[in-house]
């Protein structure tokens, strides 16, 4: 087998194989859309149109956003990227093999979720199940190099808790997942259109439930794939082998690049 | 290709203003043991790291045969085999996962006759974080040596190593450099240096304070030759430094214990004088100044030959 494959297997495996993995990758977003799915659908039957880009948004957040991150930095604080660069692994390796795990994890909570939701939950259907597909990858591909930025770019395990809720807690709140975006007062709108999970929950309704949304469906695709690609490109930059190395030049505040199309799109969305 | 398997020519590495490493320069042989010795914060590990490529000189050349670590990362990899004193792998990885993929990375087939001969074969599906230090040890060790390697740095190899584990160690060491390999050592064992080594460097405060093969190292110090001996009738209680080449003596329990510059001829005065006055002998013991006595002595004097 190559390397890649062996490298890649036995990520996969840790994220069954690791209970705190499996917590965020599994047990943590079933068990929230189960209780979503029973009790919110109760409550408000308007969520069953929503049930299921949100949950998807939400199991993909819960593995990318704050089990991937930790996972990062773990690692490297323990000494585990001097082994692996000693026997020859590179750095894009190291960032990537691990994303592609979770993000594979993370399809597969998704497609749970996409298949139960409606027999389940009487959750509205997919009217386009291609696009779901491909929304739910692009969604997988930002949000892993948001936590690969996240993971890279901090110090330490406080440090990723706190960039990590900065964008998961308000992303349920603000971010159309629980209340539909056009519901949210216009200022914290402005603030939505900081959030990831914003532009997620728009291209889903958009493209795979073809319903309506406040954001034109064109912009929500183009900030995720850019904010991903530039996500991408400052991991790399931004990654370091050893925390005790004095290599680390370049300052993490650097990261903060990566709202650069987020706030292109509010500016765009006021004046156009 | 270079003469030296190993080339580090005025080397300094600095933290902020604090001096790490201090102009070092020193060669090992291909096929050579050499150890680095030195106290804690001495500046072997910076030398070593920066040897492995984890952190980078300020001043100063340094080669793995013709590969400079700065330039050549790809090219080291697969020509050094390194077993850090500081690092770790995944928890939940298997001893065989890690055997697979660092081999994978390296282009070779694992070695799994390591696993058996380091102990590690009943251990083959246990993850990292379930085995003992002495067992991640000597994982660590199998990883160096699976791809090859023209050249090994071993940082205190058999540190939390059981006495078997470290003589498997030391065998595997000897194996290695019989096959060519050229092998540094850092280590807080002299007894183990003065063992395995061909030459040492002491390294103190960043700057080497002595060179040279143990034997040459404890000749040259002050340390002298130990003889104790035990008698039947005790005579030797009595006797003052009357045999040749003593400097002093001391008596400890039932041992006379003689302080000698050159123990041949006082081992030989002593016995004829047990034969001319009828005492037999019930224990001879002679001991060589050792190397961690010199290193004492060196650490101790700051580093003044």
């Amino acid at each position: 087998m190559s390397a890649f494959t062996n490298h890649f297997l036995y990520e996969f495996k840790t994220g069954i194989r690791n209970s705190s993995a499996m917590l965020m990758l599994y047990l943590l977003p079933l068990g929230f859309y189960a209780v979503m799915g029973f009790i919110m659908v109760e409550i408000n039957p308007g969520f069953k149109d929503l049930l299921i880009p949100s949950m998807i948004i939400f199991a993909i957040m819960s593995s990318m956003i704050l089990g991937f991150p930790t996972g990062l930095v773990e690692a490297r604080e323990s000494g585990i990227y001097r082994s692996y660069k000693i026997n020859g692994v590179r750095a894009i390796s190291i960032l990537m093999i691990p994303a592609l795990s979770v993000g594979f994890h993370g399809l597969i909570t998704s497609a749970l979720v996409a298949v139960t939701a409606v027999p389940f939950f009487d959750a509205a259907q997919p009217q386009n199940w291609l696009a779901l597909g491909l929304i739910s990858l692009l969604v997988v591909f930002t949000f892993s190099t948001f936590g690969m930025l996240i993971g890279v770019a901090s110090s330490n395990s406080r440090a990723v808790v706190l960039w990590s809720q900065l964008i998961y807690l308000p992303s349920i709140l603000l971010g159309g997942m629980m209340i539909p975006l056009s519901l949210i007062p216009e200022a914290f709108q402005k603030v939505s259109g900081l959030l990831p999970s914003s532009y997620a929950m728009q291209a889903f309704q958009a493209y795979a439930f073809q319903q309506e949304t406040i954001l034109e469906p064109w912009l929500t695709i183009a900030v995720l794939l850019t904010s991903g690609i530039l996500a991408l490109a400052l991991s790399i930059i931004l990654f370091s082998w050893d925390s005790r190395n004095d290599s680390r030049s370049k300052s993490p505040l650097l990261g903060l690049l990566v709202l650069i199309p987020y706030v292109a799109a509010i500016l765009y969305s006021t004046f156009s | 290709m270079d003469e030296y398997a190993v080339t580090v020519r005025n080397f300094t590495k600095k933290y902020g203003e604090f001096v790490a490493v201090d102009d070092v320069s020193f060669e090992v042989h291909p096929g050579e043991i050499f150890g680095l010795l030195g106290p804690n914060g001495a500046g072997k590990t910076t030398t070593l790291e920066c040897l492995e490529g984890l952190r980078l000189p300020d001043v100063g050349e340094m080669k793995i045969q013709d590969v400079d670590p700065r330039r050549e990362p790809g090219r080291l990899r697969n020509l050094l085999g390194v077993q850090l004193q500081t690092s770790g792998l995944p928890g939940s990885m298997t001893v065989e996962e890690s055997l697979n993929i660092f081999s994978a990375y390296h282009d070779v087939q694992p070695r799994n006759e390591l696993l058996t001969r380091l102990g590690l074969d009943e251990k083959r599906k246990t993850q990292y974080h379930q085995l003992s230090t002495g067992q991640q040890r000597r994982l660590s060790l199998a990883l160096a040596v699976n791809h090859d390697p023209k050249v090994i740095i071993l940082d205190e190899p058999t540190a939390g190593l059981d006495v078997s584990s470290r003589s498997e160690l030391h065998n595997l060491m000897q194996e290695l450099k019989s096959q060519g390999t050229t092998l540094i050592l850092a280590t807080h064992d002299m007894a183990e240096a003065e063992k395995m080594t061909d030459r040492v460097a002491i390294l103190l405060r960043g700057k080497i304070v002595a060179t040279g093969s143990p034997r040459d190292l404890t000749a040259k110090g002050s340390g002298m030759t130990k003889i104790s001996v035990s008698t039947e009738n005790s005579i030797l209680l009595a006797v003052n430094n009357g045999f040749p080449a003593v400097t002093h003596k001391m008596i400890k329990e039932e041992y006379t214990i003689y302080f000698s510059t050159d123990p041949g001829p006082t081992v030989s005065a002593i016995l004829d004088h047990l034969a001319t006055n009828q005492d037999s002998l019930i224990d001879l013991r002679v001991e060589r100044p050792s190397l961690e006595e010199r290193f004492l002595e060196i650490t101790n004097d700051g580093g003044t030959e």
